[in-house]
């Protein structure tokens, strides 16, 4: 089913064939000046017509970040960032807003192979078939597209950019963000509130069922810049939404930083099932370039039999340092987890969950697949804890790690804090390599080592992909395929 | 940004007295491995919560001051107190009895060590400096560990034990440390024992001190497991109830050997013990078990790495703890497997029973793998006793108190089953029972 006519036409006009003109000379950016400062800050909050309340918001959590240490108990390594080295603002001059084509053509041919490009194009100009999912397309510092807002609208939900939900509807804004993640939770979420500029918004009104997926597509494109963006959901009492959200970046030989803040805010009966493929650009095989994913993402089961769900399908960035978490608040809230983290060549992941158990009857489910190959570190960290009033809180977790070569690294590290006699935790773990009874059984029938390979991975991390919407889960697959080549035989 | 200094707490400012005054007194021996102890303490200071080995067991606040190293008692004090202490007592073997501390030769069989063992007081051996001095500290990690190096920096008295080649020492040899005392004191001994090629020994271990005495030992067993030797070690922590009391194994493998170590704790205010293993020779095999029981205002902290630094070496570890009252126990063990450790075959878990809705219990069972053919698993499990079992007691007739005694029992079991020496067994398994009673 076509979308409005006129996001068609709009996301159309993004899409117009640049890619043709080269990549980085045909978009003029406008960006703030280089460095961090008030004035930048300053100059982010009016390019974006903020109220004075969230400006004075922003300078405080600048002048708490100023105070900070950089976190450094993850298992990750870097060379110091120069924070005073990045463009925290880059927009696409409204004029010559067309972006989404200028992609390498080593890239694009990436992204063919991960099948993601034609589907995007399709989603993004309507005419995906039978699924539709609204995209909000964030480009560097801003969102260039919304599609199906206004049928969206129709039945009550807000889905539009954080900027623009500021203007129209600051009073939600208001008295959601930052409460879930504090201004002060960590360096790199302080850092985010500061310069913080696109993302999406979304607010499910009481007992509304979202009629179609929600989804957002972030894009790193210009040079030097980092992105920040920070996404708000609110699902009020009774109602559900599913929201996914993709990434990906410009294949570059120096390092980007992408410092997003995500918070989920579920009423009672709410449910948020909210699944990312995080496909930034991992950097070469020598290390070069490569995302710095640093992101913080909470989830608040704040109302009764709420109920928030992860899923991420990780293969990007250099460096992946993030713990989608849930704070189950709310009575007989339910959290879960379900990750795989595929990490090749020099990419350091360091990520997992946390399951903050604070009310009562609380279960929540952490299941972990990472997968490391060429010379790469991947780390699951996680904590699941149980408050004193956490009467019968239950958790599962169950974190599997593969290994495939000798030159990489898997660890596990889990914290499991239990204040209360009722609740019952769970924790188990392995490590192991491909079994070769499993990839002679496959050799025998015929397949090639490769294929085999990729067959017992898919069965490994079965468990995680049921859990993705249905497309992302063939998309997944496909990544996982395409990430694991060359580490066979 | 500044980096914050830590402004220096009363109990460190003491220790650093404390050492000045004492390092006048030690026997030259090991003075400048003492000396680099001691600075590295110093640099480091407490462990508090910020230091993540230390996130459950802050002993930066635990530690309010520094108690001074405890004299060697009066004979028939000594004499009293080792009357009174009655851990493993009913077990056959030769002792070293250790009073706050000291060797005490009077309580001690070193006359009558059993063949293929040699046995040195450690005074003796720092003073004379013996070459087996070298073989302390066999783990190259402990170096960065406050506890293990403030030993090193205090170790007054313990004994070096070396088990001749091909020597299989049926009899156990039994270290009993006893504290005696009304006011606060410390000790620091150091035992270490060099197993030689294919030799066997059972080593067992008590622990015991007065309840209303904020004393710390801090007790270190340094272990050197020569190619095919089997070591068991069964060790009991009686301490008092207002007891500090650190510890420490570290064991290092050689080739195709065994070690056994299960520690039972009951006692001390607040306990850790730390287990380092090096597995430096292939196929080497080590269990290592935890059997600990917390009652009001306890903690108990169980801290282990297993570094598998060789082909084919295989650890199990298993810890339970129960825990009743408010007390607090923490797991934390670490599996590591170096890249060239390939086929390690490694699992880790810890159980435990909370017995209370006041009581907590922190689990951080850790992995850290680079190699890709191996084998690793750690679990952990937490929760009450499970009804279901309880009921299916009761309906036979048994008071809940006794179906919940005999679901601990069992719980605890597990652990213990894993002591080779009868005795040994035996006294952990009566040590449980007599925990239970107390219980009421």
């Amino acid at each position: 089913m076509p979308a409005v006519q006129e996001t068609v036409d709009r996301v159309r006009a993004i899409d117009v064939d640049q890619y043709k003109y080269g990549f980085e000379t045909t978009i003029e950016m406008e960006k703030s000046e280089k460095g961090l400062s008030e004035d930048v800050i300053r100059f982010i909050s009016a390019k974006k017509n903020e109220p004075a309340w969230l400006l004075d918001w922003r300078l405080d959590a600048y002048k708490r970040w100023q105070t900070m240490k950089e976190p450094e108990w993850a298992r990750v390594s870097y060379d110091k960032i120069d924070y005073n080295d990045i463009y925290y603002y880059a927009a696409p001059k409204r004029a010559a807003a067309q972006s989404l084509d200028e992609i390498d053509p080593e890239i694009l041919k990436t992204y063919e192979k991960l099948g993601i490009p034609l589907r995007e194009v399709e989603v993004l100009e309507g005419i995906a078939p039978e699924r539709r999912v609204a995209v909000d397309a964030v480009f560097d510092s801003v969102s260039v597209a919304t599609t199906f807002k206004a049928e969206l609208q129709k039945a009550g939900v807000i889905f539009m950019p954080i900027s623009e939900a500021v203007r129209e509807y600051p009073e939600l804004v208001q008295k959601y963000l930052g409460s879930v993640v504090p201004v002060t939770d960590n360096f790199f979420a302080t850092l985010n509130s500061a310069v913080f500029s696109d993302g999406s918004f979304v607010y499910i009104p009481p007992g509304v069922r979202c009629p179609m997926e929600l989804s957002t597509y972030f894009r790193i494109n210009e040079r030097d810049t980092g992105q920040f963006e920070r996404t708000l959901i609110i699902a009020d009492k009774g109602s559900y939404v599913s929201y996914l959200e993709g990434c990906t970046a410009p294949k570059r030989d120096d390092n980007q930083l992408h410092a997003a803040v995500v918070e989920l805010v579920a009423l009672d009966d709410a449910e948020i099932k909210y699944s990312t493929v995080q496909n930034w650009y991992p950097g070469d095989n020598e290390g070069r370039g490569g995302i710095y994913n640093f992101v913080t993402k909470r989830g608040d089961c704040r109302g009764a039999r709420s109920k928030i769900s992860w899923t991420q399908v990780e293969t990007g960035s250099a460096i992946t340092w993030k713990y989608p978490s849930c704070i189950l608040r709310g009575d007989d809230s339910r959290g879960e987890f379900y990750s795989i983290a595929v990490s090749n060549g020099m990419q350091q992941v360091d990520s997992g969950t946390k399951m903050i158990h604070l009310g009562k009857n609380t279960t929540s489910r952490i299941i972990s697949k990472g997968i490391s190959a060429g010379r790469s570190q991947n780390t699951y960290r996680g904590l699941v804890s149980a408050h004193r009033k956490a009467k019968n809180a239950r958790n599962f977790t169950n974190c599997d790690s593969l290994l495939i070569g000798d030159q990489c690294g898997a660890h596990t590290v889990p914290y499991i804090e239990s204040k209360n006699a009722s609740a019952v935790f769970e924790h188990e773990a392995t490590t192991s390599k491909i079994s070769e009874d499993q990839k002679f059984y496959c050799l025998q029938r015929g397949l090639s080592e490769e294929e085999a390979t990729a067959l017992i991975v898919n069965g490994f991390v079965r468990d995680v992909l049921q859990q993705l919407p249905m497309e992302f889960a063939v998309e997944a697959q496909k990544l996982i395929s395409i990430s694991l080549e060359g580490s066979v035989g | 940004m500044a980096d914050v200094t830590n402004l220096r707490t009363p109990a460190e400012a003491g220790l650093t007295k404390l050492f000045e005054v004492a390092r006048m007194k030690f026997p030259t021996g090991v003075s400048i491995a003492r000396e680099e102890a001691f600075r590295y303490f110093e640099a480091v200071g407490l462990p508090s919560r910020r230091v993540e080995a230390f996130k459950y067991t802050d002993l930066r606040a635990a530690l309010k001051e520094a108690a001074p190293p405890a004299e060697a008692p009066p004979a028939d004090a000594a004499r009293a107190a080792l009357e009174a202490a009655k851990g493993f007592s009913g077990i056959e073997a030769v002792r070293l009895a250790f009073v706050n501390g000291h060797l005490v030769a009077e309580g001690s069989d070193l006359g009558s060590v059993p063949q293929g063992v040699t046995v040195t007081p450690l005074e003796a051996a720092l003073t004379n400096n013996d070459p087996l001095l070298a073989q302390l500290a066999p783990v190259a990690q402990t170096r960065e560990n406050p506890i293990y190096q403030l030993n090193a920096a205090f170790m007054a008295d313990g004994a070096l034990i070396r088990v001749a080649p091909g020597a299989k020492v049926a009899m156990p040899l039994h270290l009993r440390f006893v504290g005696t005392g009304s006011d606060a004191f410390s000790t620091a001994t150091r035992v270490l024992v060099v197993l030689e090629e294919e030799a066997e020994l059972t080593l067992l271990e008590t622990h015991e001190g007065p309840d209303g005495v904020a004393y710390q030992p801090n007790d270190v067993l340094d272990v050197v497991i020569g190619d095919r030797a089997r070591f068991h070690h069964t060790r009991l922590n009686g301490e008092g109830r207002e007891a500090v009391a650190l510890s420490t194994i570290s064991a290092r493998l050689g080739a195709g050997s065994h070690i056994e170590t299960v520690n039972l704790v009951t006692g001390a205010v607040l306990s850790r013990h730390q287990i380092y293993l090096y597995f430096g020779g292939e196929n080497a095999t080590a269990t290592v078990n935890g059997a600990t029981m917390l009652g009001n205002g306890q903690l108990a902290d169980s801290t282990l790495l297993a570094d598998h630094a060789a082909v084919g070496g295989v650890s199990r570890e298993l810890f339970k703890t129960v825990i009743d009252g408010d007390a607090t126990g923490v797991f934390q063990g670490k599996i590591i497997v170096e890249q060239v450790a390939q086929q390690t075959d490694g699992k880790m878990k810890s159980d435990c029973l909370l017995l209370t809705d006041e009581g907590q219990m922190m689990n951080k069972p850790e992995l850290e793998i680079f190699a890709d053919d191996v084998a690793c698993g750690h679990g952990a499990t937490c929760g009450a006793p499970d009804e279901d079992l309880l009921f299916y007691l009761m309906a036979r007739g048994l008071p809940r108190q006794q179906a919940e005694s005999l679901l601990v029992q069992a719980f605890l079991g597990e652990a213990v089953e894993a002591v080779t020496h009868e005795g040994a067994r035996a006294a952990l398994i009566g040590e449980v029972e007599a925990w239970l009673a107390r219980r009421g």
